[in-house]
């Protein structure tokens, strides 16, 4: 008889199992999902096709966005200094990491976990005190970087003034907020891998170059995949650092996509104008993404 | 707490081996490997010092050549004029507020979902997932004029509660936890459930303490973003009454003309909180593995 009830209750209670006890243990997640991320989408997408101001009714205008923002020198400025400014860091931020992770775990450094701290500092440092921490350095008359060079004889440069040496200054300041994170990732990774590997490496004479091109650079390929990855898409939705560092400027000159999106959208009111350009910077994210996962599987498969 | 500790007292005997390997292998490289490493170091280091340094000099100092590294008097009056000018308790208050809200929220809830992703399996789920995996790649918070609409229209504009909500959802935290709980044996519940315990009672009163480890490199993590957060609470703050410290430090910086006495002492004071996290929290924080969170 027990058998027999239990025959009937199983699938029962196993659906229940698989459907019920899962949504209950994700049901707060989902609602938070489908509020802050489907619906500002959704509705995003929605103004972008419109030309909501932020009050009134919202007036349908199909494309005419999208094919304004092709014509929209101010865009094109935003979007070619997003790339350039991504194309910057994300090498950096991925080969100085690298470099002093592969240093600190080696067996060759002294005193490491005290080096490891000070490279820890700016991790405890925001977007915004780190923008300030670099403006104050770079100040054009009485920053220590000018003061310094001055002393050299290289004399005056115009950190804030000329719009290339101003986003120079945003990559110095973001490689250096970055460096902790990455290395983070990397040291783990780097910690994971066999000594035994090395020291087989060693007897058969490879040398340390070697050994890091043949054994920890394959090795940490996911990592590698990881570091690029989120640090092209921190790169391209760079806000914080600009706001404090030269708030884009000189002028708008460098205006970063996230910037030209919040002032289009809350200091013109444009709403709908700057839904359309949100949707872009997403297709590009989304267009970032898909070649990064593609690269990794090839490199995988080779 | 067992992956700590198995983790720090893997310190030691690496460093032995090192020790052993470092003799085998002469001094130069050491020498050349440590100069390197410290130079980077202290450079990495200068640009905090010489912030932290210049924040004790008097108003007058900061513009005048030639430039010290060390301050000529010391002087704290940039921290007075800061404390008087800005309602800086208010805005600690607020950001710790929020900071430690959505930390705890975010730890319950990840563990929650993440517990799911691993021990559950079926068609919904799995879209989920996806779901979830997308927010890393497509933050939300980047199509502002619409995720303002969406903040307005739940009436949360210009609230704390506005920034706590949007921020509890993270894909890492879900995903930390999914990868620890597909670790543990399946065995452990499969005995909690002969003795009758509840599906959340498992989970609640077995697997959540077991995850204490990685619920605490969470907590960090998730008090850190918070803390240092930017984009949300100036999207959804609009009083300076509920500004976040960040907000408020931006108001400083974007004035005409900047008072950089008041901005350095300020600045520093903001970092006070992080500090003390790092002080009590540093080898969770240095020896985290994010790469188990991150990808899988």
């Amino acid at each position: 008889m027990r058998s027999s009830e239990q025959v009937r209750s199983v699938p029962l209670r196993a659906r229940v199992r698989n459907n019920l006890v899962p949504f209950g243990f994700t049901v707060v997640t989902m609602v938070l999902f489908v509020v802050f991320f489907v619906w500002p989408a959704v509705l995003g997408l929605y103004y972008s096709l419109t030309n909501y101001r932020g009050y009134g009714t919202a007036k349908f205008v199909g494309l005419a966005n999208y094919l304004q923002l092709f014509g929209d020198s101010d865009f094109y400025q935003a979007v070619l200094r997003t790339l350039t400014y991504a194309a910057l860091v994300v090498p950096l931020s991925f080969v100085v990491p690298l470099f002093i992770s592969v240093l600190l775990v080696g067996r060759f450094c002294r005193w490491s976990r005290a080096a490891q701290v000070l490279f820890f500092l700016p991790w405890l440092i925001s977007p915004i005190v780190a923008g300030v921490i670099w403006r104050w350095m770079f100040g054009e008359s009485f920053g220590v970087v000018n003061f310094l060079l001055s002393s050299l004889g290289v004399g005056h440069i115009s950190w804030q003034t000329e719009s290339n040496l101003s986003l120079a200054t945003v990559v110095v300041a973001a490689v250096w907020g970055g460096l902790a994170f990455n290395m983070l990732l990397f040291m783990a990774a780097l910690r994971n891998i066999p000594r035994s590997y090395y020291e087989a490496a060693e007897i058969d004479g490879a040398s340390g170059w070697r050994q890091f091109w043949s054994i920890s650079l394959p090795l940490l390929r996911p990592t590698s995949f990881m570091v690029v990855l989120l640090s092209s898409i921190g790169a391209m939705k760079e806000f914080a650092l600009v706001q404090a560092l030269n708030g884009g400027g000189p002028g708008n000159t460098n205006y970063l996509m996230v910037q030209y999106i919040y002032h289009t959208g809350f200091e013109l009111n444009k709403v709908g104008y700057a839904s359309a350009a949100s949707f872009v910077l997403m297709l590009m994210l989304l267009v970032i993404a898909l070649i990064q996962v593609r690269i990794d599987r090839r490199t995988e498969l080779g | 707490m067992s992956t700590f500790i198995a983790r720090t007292s893997r310190g030691p005997a690496v460093e032995s081996a090192n020790r052993r390997g470092r003799r085998r292998s002469g001094s130069w490289a050491t020498s050349v490997v440590t100069g390197i490493v410290w130079l980077l170091a202290l450079l990495w280091m200068f640009p905090a010092l010489w912030f932290l340094l210049s924040s004790f000099k008097s108003g007058s100092e900061l513009f005048s050549y030639p430039l010290t590294l060390l301050p000529k008097d010391w002087t704290f009056s940039g921290y007075v004029a800061a404390w008087e000018r800005f309602n800086f308790a208010r805005y600690v208050l607020n950001t710790s507020i929020v900071a430690v809200g959505t930390t705890l929220l975010t730890v319950v809830v990840s563990a929650a979902t993440g517990y799911a992703f691993a021990k559950y399996k079926n068609w919904w789920l799995r879209w989920f997932f996806v779901g979830i995996l997308i927010t890393t790649m497509l933050p939300t918070e980047v199509i502002m004029p619409s995720t303002f609409r969406v903040i307005l229209s739940l009436g949360l504009y210009n609230s704390l509660a506005g920034i706590i909500l949007p921020s509890v959802m993270t894909a890492t935290g879900t995903f930390m936890f999914r990868q620890y709980f597909s670790t543990v044996p399946a065995e452990l519940s499969e005995a909690a459930r002969i003795d009758g315990a509840g599906e959340f009672k498992i989970f609640w009163q077995i697997m959540f303490p077991l995850a204490r480890p990685i619920a605490a490199t969470l907590a960090i993590f998730s008090f850190h973003w918070r803390w240092n957060d930017y984009i949300w609470p100036l999207i959804v703050l609009n009083d300076p009454k509920n500004y976040t410290l960040q907000v408020a430090l931006r108001s400083i910086v974007g004035a005409d003309n900047i008072n950089w006495s008041v901005l350095l002492s300020a600045s520093i004071i903001s970092l006070i909180p992080m500090v003390a996290l790092f002080i009590a929290f540093s080898p969770q924080i240095m020896n985290a593995n994010m790469n188990s969170g991150i990808k899988d």
